[in-house]
């Protein structure tokens, strides 16, 4: 580099102090901070105000009172708790096989998983009403070798959704677990059978405990998303099962219902929040133990 | 047993064999939908039959017909595009801040960071939208292309800062002995060695856009994206167009990733 | 790896570990090659090597976590070759110790017990025992990584001994510590070997370690066991190239037999140099040897003064070792000597380019076989 380039660099540098010293670190994060500030902290605030607009709590009172919302609720959390359970009942013996599977192997499980990860929800749902639909190919295929006399419904119902979601959020689950199995160390398993204990005793003392972590951290990540699920209980669920989101959106855009979908949009916001940093705090015991 | 590859578990002996088909049966689950919307898509009927009566390329052809499709697919890389940049640029300053820094709320930061994924997307669709309608930003792709760098900025945030704390700031700091300003030690000497958590930030943030549906038809207004085509065609049961549709996107993450694969890091669900 | 020397036994009271034709294969590479070895009750038995010897290999197929291609493994009257881990009731203090880092060091250390069913109040009595012998008491609630080294050590080896096993097998475990550390680590577990009359087998790569710690010494090579004895026969009479090389510091010349007579043979190493040796083994005159000079052998020889092997030099290079000092010697014929005499304020230090005359007796010379 010709010096009088390095002097002009120089110069430049001294004129951007964002990039010298301590202050470094500060400054450059400033511009992202006042962008997330701007358009997501103060849209957020915003969206609290409007669900107090006129200065009443009428909107939460509604949301809260009223039998037909709090059945809403529920049934969001059922199936948020459904697809969790499924979730790291599948997920788990996944990420162990994984997590003892040869480089090939691994890489072929990987490929397996992040290919629908990545694929649109749109997709893949679109792909699961095809599947699952009332002539859909899974109950052409069972009418087609006798097993059913009917088309059994399959979507349009819990299930489809549950089944859905599930596709869509087993990833969450699975890599969280399988790369808290990777940091177990072998030889604490080997250790564990040296001393006496049978493989039943070392899945529950050390190697179940030792990947806490990771199930709480899949768990609270697959319930918290499970909790804001849009696209799959719009579609799956044929208009019969209505989650929050979908009630929310109802509100807004058939009812133009802005104050209340406000408010259950914060209370569906607090509730998440509330379990993320409870299941956050859960899981820091679980790794400083 | 090879050197290498220890028992882990000392179970009894049909126990691993049958967590193996289990996982291939999961992983049946998984791939089942990608696949089937292949012999759908090259269907020559207007009705869902499996396997279906015959093959032709008519509903990649409507696809490519109907400018309704492709203006809504132009739209979405355009707002991909734009939103992947803002992200891009944001979230590895957010990276460097949180990593380097040294300050008091650095950890606070970096929780917040996150949020945006925590947060349901209806839930911020309908919070920005107040904000957009009074800045008169709805129907804009650039709009969509804001709210939806807001969205992708975790991604990045995560995967550059996790590339990061890899990096030797040694090796910077050797640069700046050698005579290279701060900002020319980072753009020689770390930028090119993050390079692979870069290019898989960039192909996330990407995807999180060009697939984002809640947000985009909530700041669309008439101007449809390509999600929201695809979900009114779900919705409407219209015809296996979506099908084409559907195979083309999951041709172009396929893609995606064997690049991400290929240039750059760890491209795994960053949270 | 037959070994050529008696065995000297410190506690004779038959043999509780006993490996018969051990073999053990990766793929092609054979990583234990056919060995036989016996541990006797109550002795600590060294299996020193070099990384690759197989000895780690073969410690793992005694506890049970590789099983051996072909062979058998034998504990007191059992025959343990197929035995799970858990059924072989064998401690074991592993490299980095292996403690579970979700549970507090008496849980640790109440593990062995808990997995034997023992009742709650025998478990708190022996953990304290134990706990109380490794100088641990009433670290009962803290965790793994909030212990030093030497402390997780401690709990490691407590771990290993509480359900009382007849065997406790190291695998270098004081890998991991600073020197002065693992010197007081070392004579601790000498100390609680003994106390507890525990058999031992130990696997390093440490040859000053083995020296310090062993009843007996196995110096493993290749997947073979090239010799087995006493730390003092290893040292002084190695029986081939190999551990006369490995074990401590030695000056091993390459020389030819050129003639033998009255128990003492005389051999002349390349450069022209002729040493004489007196060893019970006599090699054949013409036949290829190694010569053995270990560096504490060699004295400065005074005018006129005479000895068994007489070499002149130059010192080329000086190491203060502290209560030693080591020299380079560069000898007349092209060859390096290295030299090593305790160090005492009184005599003088050579500098570098001194001239001096070394000589030692011919007893202290040894002789191994080249190939």
């Amino acid at each position: 580099m010709p010096a009088s380039a390095q002097i002009a660099e120089r110069r430049q540098s001294r004129m951007i102090p964002v990039l010298r010293g301590e202050q470094g670190p500060v400054m450059v994060g400033l511009l992202p901070v006042a962008f997330l500030g701007l358009l997501f902290l103060l849209p957020v605030l915003r969206l609290f105000l409007l669900s107090v607009e006129g200065g009443t709590l009428a909107h939460f009172d509604k949301a809260i009172t009223s039998d037909l919302y709090l059945t809403v609720f529920i049934e969001t959390f059922r199936i948020a708790a459904i697809v969790t359970c499924c979730s790291l009942l599948m997920a788990y013996p996944v990420a162990y096989v994984l997590s003892t599977a040869s480089p090939r192997w691994v890489l072929i499980g990987l490929v397996f998983l992040m290919l629908p990860f990545w694929t649109s929800i749109l997709v893949r749902t679109y792909a699961w009403m095809i599947l699952l639909g009332r002539n859909g190919v899974l109950n052409q295929a069972l009418l087609g070798a006798g097993v059913i006399k009917q088309p059994v419904a399959l979507i349009f119902n819990t299930t489809g959704v549950v089944i859905g979601m599930v596709h869509v959020l087993l990833p969450y689950m699975v890599f969280p677990i399988y790369s808290a199995m990777l940091r177990v160390n072998r030889d604490l398993l080997l250790a564990a059978e040296g001393l006496g204990a049978s493989g039943w005793s070392v899945f529950r003392r050390i190697f179940l405990p030792l990947t806490m972590p990771g199930v709480i951290a899949g768990t609270a990540l697959v319930f918290i998303l499970s909790l804001g699920f849009y696209i799959t209980p719009a579609l799956l669920g044929g208009g019969k099962v209505i989650m929050i989101a979908v009630l929310i959106e109802q509100q807004v855009r058939q009812f133009l219902e802005w104050g209340f979908a406000a408010a259950l949009s914060c209370l569906l916001l607090v509730i998440a929040v509330l379990f993320y940093v409870l299941l956050n705090r859960l899981g820091r015991r679980e790794t400083i133990a | 047993m090879s050197p290498t590859v220890h028992r882990t578990l000392r179970a009894r002996n049909w126990l691993l064999p049958a967590l193996r088909v289990f996982t291939g049966l999961v992983f049946l689950f998984l791939m089942l939908p990608l696949l089937i919307v292949f012999p759908i898509s090259f269907s020559s009927s207007a009705y869902l039959r499996f396997p279906p009566p015959g093959y032709s390329l008519r509903w990649y052809q409507a696809y490519v017909n109907d400018p309704v499709w492709i203006d809504a697919t132009i739209r979405s890389l355009k707002i991909a595009g734009l939103a992947t940049a803002i992200a891009l640029v944001l979230g590895t300053l957010l990276a460097f801040s949180i990593v380097r820094g040294r300050y008091r709320g650095r950890e606070a930061l970096n929780q917040i960071s996150a949020l945006p994924i925590i947060v349901p997307s209806i839930v911020y669709s309908i919070a920005v939208y107040g904000l957009f309608a009074k800045l008169r930003l709805i129907g804009l792709w650039p709009g969509i292309a804001l709210a939806h760098a807001v969205l992708a900025i975790p991604y990045v945030t995560i995967v550059v800062a996790a590339g990061l704390k890899t990096f030797d700031v040694a090796q910077e700091q050797a640069a700046m002995g050698l005579g290279a300003s701060r900002l020319t030690a980072v753009r020689r000497i770390t930028l090119p060695q993050i390079r692979p958590s870069l290019i898989s930030a960039a192909f996330l943030a990407f995807i999180a856009s060009f697939d984002e549906l809640v947000v985009a038809m909530f700041l669309g207004g008439s101007n449809m994206t390509l999600p929201k085509k695809m979900f009114d065609n779900i919705m409407m049961e219209v015809d296996p167009t979506i099908a084409a549709v559907s195979v083309l996107k999951i041709t172009l993450v396929t893609l995606l990733l064997a690049l991400a694969a290929r240039f750059g890091a760890g491209v795994r669900p960053a949270v | 790896m037959n070994d050529a020397t008696p065995h000297v036994v410190t506690a004779a009271r038959g043999p509780l570990l006993s490996l018969s034709s051990i073999v053990k294969r990766y793929d092609a590479v054979l990583a234990v090659a056919g060995i036989d070895l016996s541990v006797q009750d109550g002795e600590i038995l060294t299996i020193l090597g070099p990384s690759g010897s197989g000895k780690t290999t073969l410690l793992k197929m005694v506890a049970g976590f590789e099983q051996s291609d072909e062979g058998y493994i034998r504990l007191g009257e059992r025959d343990i070759t197929d035995a799970t881990p858990a059924s072989r009731g064998i401690g074991m203090v592993f490299q980095n110790y292996a403690l579970f880092p979700h549970m507090p060091v008496a849980e640790n250390v109440a593990f062995p017990l808990e997995m034997r069913r023992m009742g709650q109040a025998q478990i708190k009595d022996r953990v304290a025992k134990a706990l109380a012998l490794v100088g641990l008491a009433g670290y009962e609630n803290r965790y793994p990584r909030q212990l030093s080294g030497g402390q997780q050590q401690r709990v490691a080896l407590a771990r290993a001994v509480v359900f009382e096993p007849p065997l406790l097998l190291l695998d270098e475990p004081f890998g991991a510590l600073d020197r002065k550390l693992r010197e007081q680590m070392q004579l601790e577990v000498k100390r609680l070997q003994r106390q507890l009359g525990i058999t031992a087998l130990f696997v390093t790569h440490d040859q000053e370690e083995a020296l310090v710690l062993s009843d007996r010494i196995a110096v493993m090579n290749l997947g073979r066991i090239e010799q087995i004895g006493t730390p003092f026969e290893i040292y002084a009479q190695p029986v081939n190239r190999f551990v006369a090389d490995f074990i401590g510091e030695s000056n091993l010349y390459r020389g030819n037999v050129s003639a033998v007579a009255q128990g003492r043979m005389t051999a002349e190493i390349e450069g022209g140099l002729m040493v004489t040796a007196q060893t019970a083994t006599l090699y054949p005159v013409g036949s290829t040897v190694g010569i053995l000079v270990r560096p504490e052998a060699p004295r400065t020889l005074g005018d006129g003064e005479t000895a068994d092997n007489v070499a002149s030099g130059s010192v080329t290079e000086v190491v203060y070792l502290g209560d030693a000092i080591k020299y380079v010697v560069a000898l007349d014929g092209g060859h390096d000597m290295t030299v090593r005499w305790p160090y005492r304020p009184s005599t003088e230090t050579l500098q570098i380019g001194t001239r001096l005359r070394l000589g030692w007796s011919a007893d202290l010379v040894h002789v191994v076989g080249w190939d």
